[in-house]
């Protein structure tokens, strides 16, 4: 135990009562010196509250973006969030038009609400007072805004501020391997949570499902947050497998639409959403997930016949909920295995192969068909579809490249990114590059630098890969970390570079002619690149790789059926639920909507909805 | 239709009637009652009846959220609330192990120290107007204003400050606050003289309030009987001394007490402490610029938090005795269980029933507001 101060200058001096003392009536005549002094009760003049007062509430309609944090955090049920028509509502970035309105019935003036503000949008006034007759009873359940309740500013009074935030906005580090020890190599870059790690991260979540507004299949991301915080990686699971049945791969690549949406990320490190659904998936057995999957699967069989050509996420994705609903659905996929372009697209040191081949294992175990090494069109004809089933799904995916069409793009040098990607997939044999250099700024850019960068790590003991990206940095398509770990590998970046020609010497192909850009839409928004032919840049290399993007191989169609669909400038037309202008011919994924697996996965859902309709309506 | 199945009514003797005294009264503290038997202006039995702020405190808790209580405890005692965020919060920082800075302590002290000072005024002001002293009164609710001055400035609420939270305090003191805290604690010594004058020593208030009401320390003991209604019957017993918590034991102060344990030396004790308080005060005011640091410890987010299965109980010296909490956790979002052994659940029901019996029915609002019982507390 401490010391007591012994400072005798705090010391009181108490005048003593005793309780002999029988008191005076004369004493309380003392009080009369109050003729002359100034009286102790006196009528205040009204002054603004203290600059900490808990007032009314006072809230940043602009920034509050109506997570509804405030909402739940009320002890006393006080908020209501109600809808505001004329406030923008964004989902996909994260923005509602509810803000919170208070019934000042219920209100205890806790700030609690301030503290917890994701934005900081809401704080309390230095106003406290309001009255109303009783015909005005419903005037004490008040929208704030920005001026307070009155529509009359009387200042900021209780507002977040540094030591007072009830976040954690700190997100949990993920370890990754580093440049050294990736760099020649496919093994997999980042490790995964530790189960302490995920039940910590998963304890920052506030529940206001931005995240499951964003997203394109709106997983329910709250709710396998919750279960992964309450240590239910199972429930969690079961949460997963009702909106995405390709959530080890999602779980690694997705674009995580959740995460540039999640309300801590305004002031914060937003909540790791896609290494969350990782960690329960890692963490439950493969066994176990089959089971989950199957819980809700039909126990009956419909009679109906579908098949789905394409084993991508899309076709897997509406094969899984086609044969939850009893039908019986047959995959046809083209190459030698199922997974489309996460297997053939995306280097396995972002998705290890046998990840995806779980989820697809999880789908077959269900009982769809996977016919692989079946090409629709050589080996089984549209037609021939159309008679043996009752719908046929199209998704294709995008494996045809786009070439840049620039002289000397037809060098047998100059490869699309696709095709090597492919290639490395199924360790087919190449001629290495010394020096690459590759067209484009998006994801599938940065895949084949690094993919190529390790390649000639492990061969030839140095990098060589340059990437030249129309795009400045500052509008780079491709993700900032593949950007960030790009340059870590020793990966040159050249940004605002037009490709204008290969330069090829006798035969041999030198290198890559590039313009600096100076814009790349016009003022109707159109593409249309603008160059600066004076600054002119030869990027050497002996391989040129075109990743600008990709195509629909649509030749399986024939001719006959070919015209008989709509299309749109190229595409097939198809309405918001994938069908196309054939009663029997849905078409979903990357082929008809882009950019990513979980737009794919979106997309499969509602394919199978549609034709799930579809049947009944017909039957 | 027998005679003998009917059990004779018992008829009062004439001269005894039975009274409901409040829940409505000037009296009485708060939203209270007693239902009084009495034998002219004699009581002959007096029974509690309490209830009529229908809150169910510890109830309550268990549908909220462990931070969206530290709302709901100051509500359960109204003119002393500071005392109940700390024994909650100190309870909640047991079960999960947190340590609090030690700068959130000392801010704490003040705090707690204010709020006695602010509850003996408020005291001091009822029990004079029962007496029909409305000077002192009124005094009394306009110096304690100036302490709740002080609490509007660095909790942002004049009574429920809702200053506490698990981990340390809300808010870093404004600038220029320990200076204030200083004039206020001046003048409130400097009027010390006046209350004497008007009401300690004013014959009327010595008259009503000596021997009546008087409990022995044995009976002290028996009843649960804390805090200053303890200290009045000699035995120097404070939690803050005997049981330090928060930075106590480093603080210089003096435990007051008094003999008679009637109702004139618990009033007396009281009117002793808060110039105690004023000590410890400016002792915390001397010492908070040096001592630096973080307010708060890091705590999870409110909204998903689980606090460790355990139990817990804690106790502070609050105006009004010794106040615990008993706190039970399941390792849930909420508590499982909290129980609030506030002082007044003892002074205002069994102490109040013995003490009346024998007394005239205008000494029960002497014995009452000696009694300093708080209503919620009860019906906690």
């Amino acid at each position: 135990m401490a010391k007591p101060i012994q400072n005798s200058k705090f010391k009181i001096q108490n005048s003593p009562i005793a309780h002999e003392d029988s008191g005076s009536i004369l004493s309380p005549l003392k009080s009369l010196q109050f003729f002359a002094r100034r009286p102790v009760t006196v009528p205040l003049e009204p002054r603004p509250a203290a600059a900490n007062y808990r007032g009314f509430h006072l809230n940043d309609h602009e920034k509050c973006i109506g997570c509804s944090s405030c909402q739940k955090v009320c002890d006393n049920a006080a908020i209501t969030m109600v809808k505001v028509p004329h406030l923008p509502e964004d989902p996909v970035n994260g923005v509602r038009n509810l803000r919170p309105a208070i019934d000042y019935g219920r209100c205890c003036w806790c700030a609690l609400c301030v503290d917890i503000c994701p934005t900081s949008a809401i704080s309390l006034s230095r106003e406290y007072v309001h009255t109303c007759t009783q015909e005005e009873i419903d005037s004490y359940f008040i929208l704030p805004d920005e001026k307070g309740i009155h529509g009359k500013y009387y200042g900021l009074g209780w507002q977040k501020s540094a030591d007072s935030d009830l976040l954690d906005l700190e997100r949990q580090q993920m370890e990754e391997l580093g440049p050294d020890a990736r760099i020649d190599n496919f093994d997999e870059i980042v490790h995964g949570y530790s189960e302490q790690q995920a039940v910590i991260e998963a304890s920052r979540c506030v529940q206001c499902g931005m995240c499951n507004d964003a997203c394109p299949t709106h997983m329910d991301a709250p709710e396998y947050i919750r279960a992964i915080w309450q240590g239910k990686p199972e429930e969690a699971v079961r949460w997963i497998y009702k909106t995405n049945p390709f959530s080890h791969v999602c779980g690694r690549v997705c674009t995580h639409r959740c995460e540039d949406a999640c309300s801590i990320g305004r002031r914060g490190e937003p909540v790791a959403i896609r290494w969350l659904k990782r960690y329960a998936m890692d963490a439950v057995d493969h066994d176990r997930i089959k089971q989950i999957a199957a819980e809700e699967k039909a126990d009956y069989l419909s009679g109906k016949r579908i098949a789905i050509i394409g084993a991508g996420p899309a076709g897997l994705t509406a094969a899984y909920d086609l044969v939850r609903k009893g039908h019986q659905v047959t995959v046809f996929e083209a190459r030698e295995a199922a997974g489309g372009m996460p297997r053939y697209g995306i280097p396995s040191y972002r998705l290890p192969y046998d990840m995806l081949d779980r989820d697809i294992d999880v789908i077959a175990s269900l009982g769809v068909k996977i016919q692989t090494n079946t090409r629709i069109g050589v080996d089984i004809s549209m037609q021939q579809l159309r008679t043996d089933y009752d719908a046929v799904v199209l998704a294709i995916g995008l494996h045809l490249g786009r070439s840049t069409r620039i002289p000397g793009s037809d060098h047998k040098q100059v490869v699309k990114a696709v095709d090597l990607l492919r290639m490395i997939t199924n360790d087919e044999k190449f001629k290495l590059p010394k020096k690459a250099v590759v067209i484009g700024g998006g994801n599938v850019a940065m895949d084949i630098a690094r993919s190529l960068a390790r390649l000639q790590k492990r061969s030839q003991d140095q990098v060589g890969v340059t990437v030249t990206a129309l795009e400045d940095k500052a509008h780079f398509l491709a993700d900032p970390v593949e950007v960030k770990e790009c340059l870590e590998e020793g990966i040159e970046i050249f940004d605002a570079r037009g490709p204008q020609g290969c330069i090829v010497e006798r035969g041999r192909l030198k290198g890559l002619k590039t313009w600096k850009v100076r814009s790349i839409f016009d003022e109707q928004g159109r593409f249309a690149p603008a160059y600066d032919e004076n600054d002119e840049q030869i990027h050497e290399g002996d391989m040129v790789i075109e990743a600008i993007g990709q195509m629909s191989d649509v030749s399986l169609l024939g001719e006959s059926l070919s015209e008989e669909l709509e299309w749109n400038r190229g595409r097939l037309k198809v309405d918001e639920n994938g069908h196309t202008s054939v009663d029997w011919l849905w078409a979903a994924g990357d082929c008809v909507n882009g950019p990513d697996v979980v737009h794919a996965v979106a997309d499969g859902h509602r394919v199978a909805a549609s034709i799930e309709a579809w049947l009944g309506k017909k039957a | 239709m027998r005679p003998e199945n009917y059990e004779a009514q018992r008829q009062p003797p004439s001269n005894e009637f039975e009274l409901n005294f409040g829940p409505n009264h000037p009296g009485i503290e708060g939203n209270y009652a007693l239902k009084v038997k009495l034998h002219g202006d004699v009581v002959l039995e007096a029974q509690a009846d309490g209830g009529y702020l229908h809150r169910g405190f510890e109830k309550l808790m268990e549908q909220r959220l462990w931070i969206q209580n530290i709302a709901l405890v100051p509500r359960i005692c109204v003119p002393d609330p500071s005392p109940m965020e700390l024994c909650y919060s100190m309870a909640v920082e047991q079960l999960c192990g947190l340590h609090v800075p030690q700068r959130a302590n000392w801010i704490r002290v003040m705090q707690l120290e204010l709020s006695r000072i602010a509850a003996h005024l408020f005291t001091f002001g009822g029990h004079a107007a029962t007496t029909g002293m409305y000077s002192t009164m009124y005094w009394g609710v306009a110096d304690r204003d100036l302490v709740l001055d002080l609490f509007e400035e660095f909790t942002g609420g004049r009574v429920y400050s809702i200053y506490n939270i698990p981990g340390g305090v809300r808010r870093e003191l404004p600038s220029g606050f320990l200076q204030r805290v200083s004039e206020t604690l001046d003048y409130i010594e400097s009027r010390l003289p006046d209350y004497d004058n008007l009401f300690f020593k004013n014959q009327v208030f010595v008259k009503r309030a000596k021997d009546v009401g008087v409990m022995t320390q044995e009976q002290a003991l028996a009843w649960g009987v804390t805090g200053p209604n303890l200290r009045a019957t000699g035995l120097a017993f404070d939690v803050r001394r005997d049981d330090p918590y928060l930075i106590y034991d480093q603080l210089e102060f003096e435990i007051p007490t008094e003999e008679s344990g009637d109702a004139w030396a618990r009033t007396l004790v009281r009117r002793h402490e808060l110039m105690e308080s004023i000590r410890i005060v400016r002792q915390v005011v001397e010492a908070l610029p040096d001592i630096h640091g973080p307010i708060r410890a890091p705590i999870p987010n409110p909204l998903a938090w689980n606090v460790p299965a355990g139990e817990t109980y804690t106790r502070v010296e609050s105006s009004k005795g010794e106040l615990c909490y008993y706190v039970v956790s399941d390792g849930g979002p909420k508590p499982y269980r909290v129980h609030v052994r506030g002082p007044s659940s003892m002074h205002a029901v069994q102490v109040l029933e013995k003490l009346s019996v024998g007394s005239r029915i205008e000494d029960i609002a002497q014995t009452m507001f000696s009694l300093d019982a708080c209503p919620p507390e009860v019906d906690r």
